[in-house]
């Protein structure tokens, strides 16, 4: 059993877990993931691993159905029944000179452990992260601790600069800074745009893709992706892939495979929240 | 005289038939198809036994259980006995009672086999096992003397628990590391509930626990430990028994559509997470109306038969040569048939078609024809050029697995062939890594429950042997 030893809520939705898991929190590097399962019924869903102590991983997440609600009402002294990992290859760091780490939403969550380990390997590092508005905005502080430089938007204008957060991109290349390589983590809609924002600058542009999942082990093909037309499967040959060869309507469309169920599974749930 | 009489009467006794669900009602749910002989058909099949001086069945099993000698025990009412015979040399009697090949092993090669029908040697089997589970008379051995040495086994299908088995029945400190959220394999995650009650697995996976085997489950070596990471733990052993697991996909337009699925995640959804019970469960599945599982063994036959209880209309098997050449096991086929599993022969995807949610809904097939005999015997497919087009919602790919990259990937100097199996040496299973060793689908492709069981049972005495000799020198 993994017992949760903290519980924070970062924003409207967006919490943040510690969860006893010693031998993962040991192996874990930059980019890797584990999959968990809260119970017998439980379904296995993918997160990224935020940062690790000796004992404990930190995951954070957003609540958008059936596991995430069932998630959120778990309290600090439960447990889940299984955690896996650490899954999927770390991240390729070194020292590429200036390196740009691109979040928006919970993906700040996930950029954030590559923003240490870039830092650490003596990168530059200028990040950029942004929400929808300023409730949703999460891990600021701590991205500014490893960012030399740090820029904030949100869609609305509710905080930092409006707007996305390739706005802020688009800016810096057009001022001409050097940028050797950006890591872009978030929804879909916002890594495709900045792949095809750095593509015709031929700047190495790292995605992690959040494919549906089920082993996490390369045995059921169930978070295929397609990458330079080649099927690739996400948990063992990434969850990071070069952004300018990912067919990104490809993963979109994949994502939406089960929501149908996943409204029923919303519907159906006996916690009788219905979602909300 | 009154010999002669016993024979007479004794070939009289014709193979006693299995009772099982009706088709029409057993392929609307998910429990077990054939339910077993009684204890009085049990008896009257065993008296069928000529118990032959060379028993010929014996040379047939790959773990050479005696066979005459359970048999014998059954006819005389022990039917504790004849589970504690099996389990002398068969540890999983219960599972390989349901899903061996029995008609390719044992029985193929039983004396009454030429003369008409076979003694039907894994439903005793079965029988016996079930007897000893049911009745609570499983006893557990009194504990050996330890020997102070570790071994690892790192996978926990039916390869991995053989050789834990019989290693810590010997004295051996054992530990398996399993990578899913269950103890299995396979037999957890592939193989239908309706074939193989989950309940028995995890029954022989607590006897395992009972004798004192460690089980880590969510540990996918290469990942939280390499191997070499064992080592340095202080394993002094390692037996690699991680399975044949991924899945081949056939590289044609629009095979990434959803509602496409590796037959691994269709059974895996279905059987280790429970789709079937969705919303009840968590993890969902597509219930198509339309099903066609493309491929022709014993994994397409579960999952078309799987597509069936799941709730469609139309389950379609699509192979591209005929039933003759099919590698499923004649039962499993005739199951499908009787179930009402439709057989689109001769046919090869080209491509499949989606709709404007990207969703499957058809499959264009090129019509096949036999040509010549490749290098399996079988005759080759060859293409006609025609063309018909399959309407469907859900498409199961059972076209075979290949070996998983992560242990060699992650373990120096462990060597691979082509296809990415573990090379082995000899039967002992030892590696191009001194104290490592690895049996089962990762080293023979995708095989059987028996042959992987057989695996474990060799390298079990090639550790002791490496293990003895090596505190010796
Ligand atoms: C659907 C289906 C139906 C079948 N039906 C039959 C049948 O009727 N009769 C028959 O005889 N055979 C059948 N087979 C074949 C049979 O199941 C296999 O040959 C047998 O299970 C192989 O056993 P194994 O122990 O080598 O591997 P597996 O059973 O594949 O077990 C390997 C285990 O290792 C784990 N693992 C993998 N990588 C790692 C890692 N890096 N670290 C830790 N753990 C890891 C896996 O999660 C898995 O639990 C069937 C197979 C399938 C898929
Ligand atoms: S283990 Fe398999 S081959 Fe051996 S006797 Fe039993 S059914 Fe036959
Ligand atoms: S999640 Fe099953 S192969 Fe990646």
């Amino acid at each position: 059993m993994y017992q949760i030893t903290k519980k924070e809520i970062l924003s409207a939705g967006v919490i943040r877990m510690e969860i006893v898991a010693p031998a993962i929190a040991k192996a874990k590097r930059a980019g890797q993931f584990v999959i968990l399962k809260i119970n017998e019924r439980g379904e296995r869903i993918p997160l990224t691993i935020v940062s690790s102590d000796d004992k404990e991983i930190s995951i954070i997440f957003q609540i958008v159905g059936k596991t995430t609600i069932a998630m959120a009402n778990m309290a600090v002294g439960d447990s889940f029944q299984d955690v896996q990992g650490p899954l999927g290859n770390p991240t390729e760091i070194e020292n590429y000179g200036h390196s740009v780490c691109v979040g928006g939403g919970v993906g700040v969550g996930v950029v954030y452990p590559l923003a240490v380990a870039l830092k650490e390997k003596g990168n530059r590092v200028t990040s950029i992260i942004g929400a929808r508005n300023k409730e949703l905005l999460i891990l600021e502080k701590e991205m500014k601790q490893v960012s030399d430089r740090l820029f904030v938007t949100s869609d609305d204008g509710s905080y930092g600069v409006k707007g996305f957060v390739s706005d802020v991109l688009r800016k810096m290349i057009d001022d001409g800074v050097t940028i050797n390589r950006v890591f872009a983590i978030g929804p879909v809609p916002m890594m495709r745009s900045i792949c095809r924002l750095t593509e015709p600058y031929k700047i190495k542009t790292i995605v992690s893709l959040n494919p549906i999942m089920v082993d996490g082990t390369g045995m059921c093909g169930a978070c295929r992706v397609s990458v330079g037309g080649k099927t690739k499967f996400t948990c063992v040959d990434g969850p990071e892939f070069d952004g300018h060869e990912v067919d990104f309507d490809l993963l979109n469309n994949r994502l939406k495979m089960y929501l149908a169920e996943e409204k029923q599974a919303v519907e159906t749930c006996e916690c009788g929240c219905h979602g909300k | 005289m009154e010999n002669n009489e016993t024979k007479t009467k004794k070939e009289k006794v014709p193979r006693q038939a299995m009772p099982a669900q009706e088709p029409q009602i057993r392929s609307r749910n998910f429990a077990e198809v054939p339910l077993g002989y009684s204890p009085e058909t049990a008896i009257l099949e065993a008296s069928r036994c000529l118990h032959c001086k060379k028993p010929f069945c014996v040379d047939g099993c790959p773990v050479d259980v005696d066979i005459p000698g359970f048999i014998a025990l059954i006819s005389a009412g022990d039917f504790a006995g004849a589970a504690r015979k099996l389990k002398e040399t068969n540890a999983l009697p219960a599972v390989c009672g349901r899903v061996c090949p029995q008609e390719d092993q044992c029985e193929k090669l039983c004396v009454l086999a030429k003369k008409g029908e076979s003694v039907a040697i894994g439903r005793l089997e079965r029988f016996a096992a079930d007897y000893e589970r049911n009745s609570g008379t499983v006893t557990i051995p009194l504990p050996p003397k330890a020997n102070g040495k570790k071994v690892a086994v790192v996978g926990a299908g039916p390869s991995g628990l053989t050789i834990a088995g019989d290693l810590v029945k010997i004295g051996y400190d054992v530990t398996i590391f399993e990578a899913l959220h269950q103890a299995g394999g396979v037999l957890v995650y592939g193989i239908p509930e309706f074939r193989l009650p989950k309940s028995i697995v995890s029954a022989e996976v607590d006897y395992l626990q009972k004798l004192g085997v460690q089980i880590e489950l969510n540990a996918l070596i290469g990942r939280i430990k390499t191997v070499d990471d064992l080592f340095a733990d202080g394993f002094d052993a390692i037996y690699l028994a991680v399975g044949a697991g991924a899945p081949v996909f056939m590289n044609i337009p629009g095979e990434n559509l959803n509602g496409i699925y590796s037959a691994n995640e269709y059974l895996t959804r279905s059987n280790l997470m429970k789709a079937y019970l969705f919303p009840q469960y968590d993890t969902p599945i597509v219930r198509g109306k339309n099903v066609a599982v493309i491929g022709g063994g014993n994994v397409a036959m579960d999952s078309v038969r799987t597509a069936l209880r799941l709730g469609a209309d139309n389950a379609h098997i699509v192979y591209r040569r005929t039933e003759a050449e099919m590698p499923a096991r004649k039962e499993e086929v005739h199951h499908a048939h009787e179930e009402g599993v439709q057989f689109k022969l001769l046919a090869n995807p080209l491509e499949y078609l989606g709709d404007e949610k990207n969703t499957v809904r058809a499959i264009v097939c090129e019509q096949m024809e036999l040509g010549e005999p490749d290098a399996s015997g079988r005759r080759k497919p060859v293409p006609t050029g025609k063309t018909f087009t399959l309407e469907v919602d859900v498409v199961v790919v059972a076209i075979g697995t290949n070996a998983n990259p992560i242990i060699p990937s992650t373990t120096p100097g462990l060597e691979t062939n082509k296809w990415g199996n573990i090379v082995v040496k000899n039967e002992g299973g030892a590696t191009s890594r001194t104290g490592v060793f690895a049996g089962g689908d990762i080293v023979t492709g995708a095989a059987t429950v028996i042959l992987a069981m057989g695996a474990g049972k060799k390298v079990a005495q090639a550790i002791d042997e490496y293990l003895s000799t090596k505190s010796k020198g």
